[in-house]
């Protein structure tokens, strides 16, 4: 009975009022399934990091997300500015967001960092010009 | 070491800007933090949020790391599309003239310190 749950959301560019709903719908349904609270909050937050991200520096992308017994499975693609230097950009503090961003409380870099503290496995690839994937792995 | 939303409330005296949350909501720590990025990863579950930051991905936050409310201190503004996500998404949200920290005290001593 190991059946996959697949979901796929739609982010909007610069759409922060809807912002979190695709990681929200999903800790949801990972609560209601019976997932513990720890891999929930988890999948949460390194989801939630990867969806803001994807609104503030990618004008937005879709996130395919893929709930297996074993496993819980976050793919962020877009086709944003990329990013330059990959390990420069998972560094705590290192962030380009701009002023109006900040003042609404982004821009600490601290949303790679999060992702790859939240999750078993992370993995970004990106191409400056193209865009970026980031693919994130909870353990259930 | 814990107290329940409803009680809490009643207790601080803050202003309620949004009361839609769950009463029974078990609150056992107070958190401080305006950098959303720190609060996502560190509001603890269950948690009495200070923060100055009242927009609506305060709101985003709250929800996802299961935090017990939202006090605004220092009298600041609640933007109106995050109370509209609070309502929508049952988050209590209070405000308060105190600043940051004489607002976290008074919940810590409420509900920690008691
Ligand atoms: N999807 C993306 N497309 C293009 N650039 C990105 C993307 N995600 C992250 N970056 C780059 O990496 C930097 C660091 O990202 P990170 O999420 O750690 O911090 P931040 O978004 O700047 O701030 P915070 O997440 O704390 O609000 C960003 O400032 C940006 O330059
Ligand atoms: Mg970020």
């Amino acid at each position: 009975m190991s059946k996959t749950i697949k979901l796929v959301y739609e982010v909007t560019a610069d759409d922060f009022t809807r912002a979190g709903e695709a990681s929200g719908d999903v800790k949801s349904k990972l609560k209601m399934m019976g997932v513990s609270p720890e891999a929930v909050r988890k999948v949460a937050i390194a989801m939630y990091e990867g969806e803001i991200n994807m609104v503030i520096h990618a004008g937005g992308g879709r996130i395919d997300v893929e709930i297996s017994e074993s496993e819980v499975t976050v793919v962020l693609a877009d086709k944003g500015p990329g990013i330059e230097d990959i390990e420069q950009a998972m560094q705590a503090g290192w962030s380009t967001a701009p002023d109006n961003v900040r003042s609404l409380g982004f821009g600490a870099g601290m949303g790679l960092p999060n992702i790859k503290k939240y999750s078993d496995f992370m993995d970004v690839k990106s191409q400056v010009g193209a865009g970026t994937t980031v693919t994130i792995k909870v353990l259930l | 070491m814990n107290m329940k939303l409803g009680d809490f409330i009643s207790s601080a005296g803050f202003e309620i800007i949004n009361g839609s949350g769950n009463m029974d909501t078990e609150l056992s720590k107070v958190f401080c933090c305006d950098l959303l990025s720190f609060a996502m990863s560190r509001n603890p579950a269950g948690s009495v949020w200070v923060t100055v930051m009242g927009n609506v991905n305060t709101v985003a936050v709250a929800v996802l790391t299961d935090g017990g409310c939202i006090v605004i201190a220092e009298s600041a503004m609640l933007d109106p599309s995050a109370l509209e996500k609070a309502k929508q998404q049952g988050v209590t949200v209070l405000r308060t003239e105190l600043p940051v920290f004489d607002a976290a005290l008074k919940a810590h001593k409420l509900i920690v310190d008691k």
